[in-house]
């Protein structure tokens, strides 16, 4: 049985103006640390809201464990721990009174679920007495995780949990949510940073209310077997232009600050070079690179426009 | 039941650590019950006074001390023409004079009326009402000290104050402001306590749990139930110590009564919560769309029998009118349950509506 299993949802909101999901497919499994990655406005929130009963969906259906997320509205409240993309605690409780107020709404015990959080919780057990409006962005998010998790959820929901958190206190939830997959916990969390996505056993790339891919990510990037070069020169600008008209190249776009050309054939760099050349650049800095998930993520988004 | 606990420990740590609010409903009562007591008030009190007295023996002098003694008038000069008093009220010293008339001894049994009392008219609501003062005083003075002589056979009429002999504004102030601040404090604070998690994203979270909308409910009342009861006290404590109008009635069944038109109110404000999006809604609506009424039509500042049908039909929805009624009936007339059962059944029926509405608004889910 799947632990997550949504079936062509569909979301609209303002009576049908803004469509937020355009008929969703996801199947995971248990135990697995699965990734939602998109860009802003993918349809991240409403889904994770949909699955937490927050909203009803439009149509289709989804299930969590097995329990209906419109039918089995307690149920599902009992063993999912959610986490919303906007920090939701009590700002003005300390941390000990967040966390011991959501241990007793599911009526448990920080003491019973210690194990669950200790490796977070002793991060900021040091500051146990302070308000939580108080806490850094990293601390925010290690509390409210501690809280999502102190009922021993059987699904954990992280949505962006990671946005506006220092590249340290990234690395260590990653680390954390790495451990929770380990000790059974499904976890279905969403980024928009790609380089996340390795973190994940699998992961769903959307955009624009669809998902556009699900895989893991050595799968996703194998399948989608790229050609790519990375090219500087003295003028950037325009070198994209003429990257673009370059009769041989699939698609060309700004990355940092070097061009990502994608070529059918190694053998077209050497015309390319020739190429840019004839064309008048200056300085033309061109080698081969493996693709990364962005790569990826804008070719199926141009595919998916064109 | 430990949950519940949880909840309401919760609720009372917001509202003690939100030491601005706090403030407002502890600080709100006390400048009111001032304000009312001691800045705003109908009574005219210390008016300054001239006397010109003629006659000048005993019985005239007693005259003048028991004036002087009285809350409402301080002698402040003794002159000795009828200039003088001209001139003391052209610089706006007093306002109002006395002349005892020569043969003031001697002459009362003949004829009472040769005391002349002159008031500055330039206020006349002022003049009118000292001079009704004065008036009283006299006829109290005359009534005792010359009560053994024959009068001539006369009609005289004699009005009597019910309940508020003196006619003190705090008999109705006092009602008035526990009507309004159980009001303006019950409804707006809870209103914007339950918005607040709502606009906090709080209540995203406290949704995917599995509490019941009710505990919230109850839970985020009991605080505001708790301090709106210690306003009250305040109120009855401020209005028996520095007003000194002691509660003619049944002090349980006032507090009573109080306790029951506090659930009202909150759970006015609870249903006012499920209803908008923001805390800014929720105190305009709390605020102009509820106290407004709720001042007009309580009977506090404009007499509800004065207006038109449709109005006093319309007054007769708004729970302040009652409350106001059942505090004037235990605090002035000091009579029992038995002649406020009819607003109490109102003020039940309101609440138990107000709450059935709350819950069936609660949202179980974010739209």
């Amino acid at each position: 049985m799947s632990a997550i299993s949504v079936k062509n949802i569909e979301k609209s909101y303002d009576k049908g103006a803004v469509k937020a999901l355009k008929g969703i497919n996801l199947e995971i499994e248990e135990g697995e640390l699965f990734g939602l990655i998109g860009p802003d406005g993918a349809g991240k929130t409403s889904l994770f809201r949909i699955l937490s009963t927050l909203i009803l969906p439009d149509s289709g259906s989804a299930t969590m464990m097995g329990l209906d997320v419109v039918k089995d509205l307690w149920k599902i409240r009992k063993i999912v721990g959610y986490m919303p993309g906007r920090f939701s605690l009590y700002q003005d409780l300390s941390i000990e009174e967040n966390l011991n107020f959501f241990a007793t709404v599911f009526n448990t015990t920080v003491k019973k679920n210690y194990h669950l959080i200790e490796d977070i919780y002793v991060q900021i057990e040091p500051f146990k007495k302070r308000r939580a409006g108080k806490l850094s962005g990293g601390m925010k998010q290690k509390l409210a995780l501690c809280c999502a998790l102190i009922h021993e959820p059987k699904i954990l929901l992280l949505d962006e949990p990671t946005t506006g958190v220092d590249p340290v206190s990234r690395k260590e939830f990653w680390d954390m949510l790495g451990r929770l997959k380990a000790k059974g916990i499904t976890v279905l969390v969403s980024t928009p940073y790609m380089d996340e996505a390795s973190r994940c056993s699998r992961i769903a790339l959307m955009q624009g209310g669809n998902v556009m891919e699900v895989e893991s990510l050595s799968n996703i990037i194998g399948k989608n077997n790229m050609i790519l070069y990375a090219l500087r020169s003295k003028e950037m600008h325009r070198l994209l232009k003429d990257l673009r008209e370059f009769s041989g190249s699939l698609s060309a776009f700004a990355f940092g600050d070097e061009h990502h050309v994608r070529l059918s054939r190694d053998e077209e760099a050497e015309e390319l070079y020739a190429f840019l050349l004839h064309r008048a650049h200056e300085m033309v800095n061109i080698r081969k690179i493996n693709p990364e998930i962005e790569d990826v993520f804008i070719q199926l988004m141009q595919e998916q426009h064109s | 039941m430990k949950i519940f606990l949880a909840f309401i420990r919760k609720e009372f740590r917001h509202v003690w650590r939100d030491r601005r609010s706090l403030s407002i409903l502890l600080g709100l009562p006390i400048i009111m019950m001032l304000l009312f007591g001691f800045a705003i008030s109908n009574e005219v009190k210390d008016s300054n006074i001239a006397v010109l007295d003629h006659s000048n023996d005993l019985m005239s002098r007693q005259l003048v001390d028991q004036i002087g003694q009285s809350n409402y008038f301080t002698v402040f000069e003794m002159v000795d023409k009828e200039a003088a008093i001209e001139s003391a009220f052209r610089k706006g010293n007093i306002r109002l004079a006395v002349i005892i008339p020569p043969d003031f001894a001697s002459g009362m049994s003949k004829d009472g009326s040769s005391i002349r009392i002159i008031a500055d008219a330039s206020d006349p609501n002022t003049a009118n009402i000292v001079t009704n003062y004065m008036n009283a005083i006299l006829a109290d003075f005359l009534k005792s000290n010359f009560s053994l002589m024959q009068e001539p056979l006369s009609i005289k009429i004699e009005s009597r104050m019910l309940y508020n002999p003196q006619l003190k504004s705090s008999y109705n102030f006092v009602p008035g402001v526990m009507t309004l601040i159980m009001m303006l404090l019950g409804t707006m604070m809870t209103a914007v306590s339950i918005v607040k998690e709502k606009e906090m994203g709080t209540m995203e979270v406290l949704l995917v749990s599995p509490m019941k909308p009710i505990l919230v409910i109850i839970s985020k009342a009991i605080p505001y139930l708790v301090l709106c009861f210690i306003d009250v006290l305040l109120i009855l404590l401020m209005s028996y110590t520095l007003l000194e109008m002691p509660v003619r009635g049944n002090i349980p069944l006032l507090l009573g009564e109080s306790l029951l038109f506090i659930l009202t109110t909150l759970s006015f404000g609870l249903l006012i919560s499920t209803l908008v999006a923001s805390q800014q809604m929720a105190m305009f609506i709390s605020l102009v769309g509820f106290l407004m009424p709720a001042l007009v039509f309580s009977g506090f500042m404009f007499p509800i029998e004065n207006m038109p049908l449709p109005l006093q039909i319309i007054s007769n929805v708004v729970p302040t009118k009652w409350y106001f009624y059942i505090l004037k009936t235990i605090m002035i007339k000091g009579l029992g349950f038995e002649y406020i059962i009819a607003p109490t059944i109102i003020l039940c029926s309101m609440t138990t509506v107000f709450i059935l509405l709350t819950l069936r608004n609660f949202k179980v889910r974010l739209m």
